[in-house]
């Protein structure tokens, strides 16, 4: 199959046979996706943002999935915030991606934020709109991860490499209504809801502050049919007294390891669902699904040819695909492919058998349901406190969340100083005190050891002991 | 202690921790809609694991997973009556 080229999402929108009956569905509106061609969440400011790099700041992810629909193929770069993205960090995202516009659902911003940017504010009731007079441009997508020092990583992708992994050809037939528990600010979710846009299908959006159990039961009154979301999301809906309102025909894992546990209670719980668990991250794209029911990859996979190349080098997977980011933005992270086009993706693999393993992350990053924790942020915060000397904060595995953020401390003072058990507690309680001002809840050790010292290399850096 | 006690008292401290108001902790109480998400959950099976030496997620491979506080204290009793590490503990 050949890479897609599309123009913009609104043309082939627009070349679709029937919209009518296709809808996206918020928590708080609908929109019919006929009437969007014919209308406007933009207040009839489209023109004003074309040719702009956009900052896409909005709230409700109904709000944001209207905007991407009007702008792509008419901004010149779109930002999207993902919804963990810190005001602090907002002012070098907007400048970094010289933004000059912003569109929000809201009217609350810093006024260090919106400077003299335009400012649009978008609104679900659509107003009828013509986008004859708006010129045609490819537009650059650029998409916020986290980033080392809890500053985001800018990605720069497009429609084509977005969409470079969806079989466009590939009829689902008609009633296809898919549904995410990623939010379609990061890359899983923006995969379902181009999925759902370029295909015949109908979208359930969920909302800012809805719960799992609200989301599910509007997911089975729009009788769902293909669903995605992180082994974490599943878990939590199997722990849901709602998990049975739906009864999806398609199931798929992405963004963390799905283990064979995850995989067969899910198995039972949806007999009539096809469940595949894919490999897919912002900077990689989607490399590969797995369709057989089981944990891992096969080995056959890899050094194949074919749209996605695979190849293994020193334990950690590397791709190469018209579905990688193209680049990052801002010039200051390491550059994406090496010299033979392959995207290092920083997960280490393991051959038992014939089948390849995930072991976790080379660089330590811990994988929390699906949000990335870079060690060096938590422990940056941890060694705060006075009688701190040092500290390594590593992945503990976790039945519900994948993983979980532990922290090893060394205190200051002798190594065979005896402290109290009480001041060792309340050292601890100090350092989770320290930690919950400053980090956010998933990036918070749920376990805190003391221990008397800590491995270190002869170049002096902390021996990180990982997979 | 009992596995009861200990999930109950476990839960409550990561109320505390997390500054969750939760209501009366029943049998019937569902886990994740009532103030706890699944990082507190995942918390709660971490702590559980330090504490009795048991993690029944992980043992195994075909899990169904709990939904209320009468379900999830069952599991971990259900696992415990297999477990020697926990009739060696309070044996």
């Amino acid at each position: 199959m050949p890479p897609n080229s599309l123009t913009s999402i609104q043309h082939n929108l627009g070349n679709a046979s029937d919209c009518s009956g296709r809808f996206l569905w918020g928590a708080a509106a609908r929109v019919s996706l006929g009437d969007l061609l014919r209308s406007t969440s933009l207040g009839g400011r489209l023109p004003e943002l074309s040719g702009r790099s956009v900052l896409l700041a909005t709230r409700d992810q109904l709000a944001t999935a209207l905007a991407l629909i009007e702008l792509d193929g008419v901004a010149a770069r779109l930002i999207i915030c993902a919804p963990d993205v810190s005001s602090e960090h907002l002012p070098s995202v907007i400048a970094k991606a010289g933004v000059d516009a912003i569109v929000s659902d809201h009217d609350a911003h810093d006024r260090r934020v919106v400077g003299g940017r335009l400012l649009v504010i978008s609104t679900l009731d659509l107003a009828p709109a013509k986008r004859e007079n708006v010129e045609h441009r490819p537009t650059e997508w650029v998409l916020l991860t986290s980033g080392t020092t809890g500053a985001p990583k800018m990605l720069i992708h497009n429609l084509n490499s977005l969409t470079a992994p969806i079989d466009l050809g590939r009829n689902l037939g008609t009633g296809v209504v898919w549904g995410t528990f990623y939010d379609i600010r990061r890359y899983g979710g923006l995969q379902i809801f181009l999925r759902a846009l370029l295909g015949q299908g109908s979208f359930v959006l969920s909302g800012a502050a809805e719960s799992t159990a609200d989301y599910l039961v509007r997911l089975g009154a729009h009788l769902v049919t293909h669903i995605s979301g992180t082994p974490s999301h599943w878990r939590r809906v199997l722990m849901s007294p709602q998990a049975r309102t739906i009864a999806p025909h398609f199931i798929r894992l992405s963004g963390e390891i799905a283990d064979q546990a995850i995989l067969n209670t899910l198995h039972s719980s949806y007999p009539q669902a096809a469940i595949n668990h894919a490999f897919a991250s912002t900077e990689a794209g989607v490399a590969f699904e797995v369709n057989d029911g089981l944990e891992g990859f096969p080995a056959s996979v890899v050094g194949a040819s074919g749209e996605v190349e695979m190849k293994i080098v020193d334990g950690s997977l590397r791709i190469r695909s018209a579905r990688t980011a193209l680049g990052y933005l801002g010039g200051d992270n390491a550059v994406l492919p090496d010299d033979e086009g392959f995207v290092d993706t920083g997960d280490m693999v393991e051959l038992r058998g014939d089948r390849y393993y995930f072991l976790g992350r080379r660089n330590g990053v811990i994988n929390v349901g699906g949000l990335k924790v870079y060690p060096e942020e938590v422990e940056a915060v941890i060694n705060r406190h006075p009688a701190v000397r040092m500290s390594m904060v590593w992945s503990r595995k976790n039945p519900i969340t994948g993983s979980l953020v532990s922290a090893d401390v060394v205190l200051k003072g002798d190594a065979d100083q005896r402290r109290e058990y009480s001041q060792i507690a309340d050292f601890k309680r100090e350092i989770l005190q320290i930690c919950q001002q400053n980090l956010a809840a998933h990036k918070i050790p749920a376990t805190i050891r003391c221990v008397p010292a800590l491995d270190v290399a002869a170049a002096g850096k902390m021996i990180r002991h990982h997979a | 202690m009992s596995i009861r006690s200990t999930v109950i008292s476990l839960i409550q401290q990561i109320g505390m921790e997390t500054r969750k108001d939760l209501p009366p902790l029943t049998d019937d109480f569902v886990l994740l809609d009532s103030g706890l998400d699944s990082l507190a959950i995942a918390i709660v099976v971490t702590r559980l694991e330090d504490t009795l030496g048991l993690d029944p997620f992980t043992e195994s491979d075909d899990t169904s997973y709990p939904v209320t506080l009468g379900d999830f204290i069952r599991f971990y009793e259900n696992a415990a009556k297999f477990s020697d590490v926990y009739s060696a503990q309070s044996g």
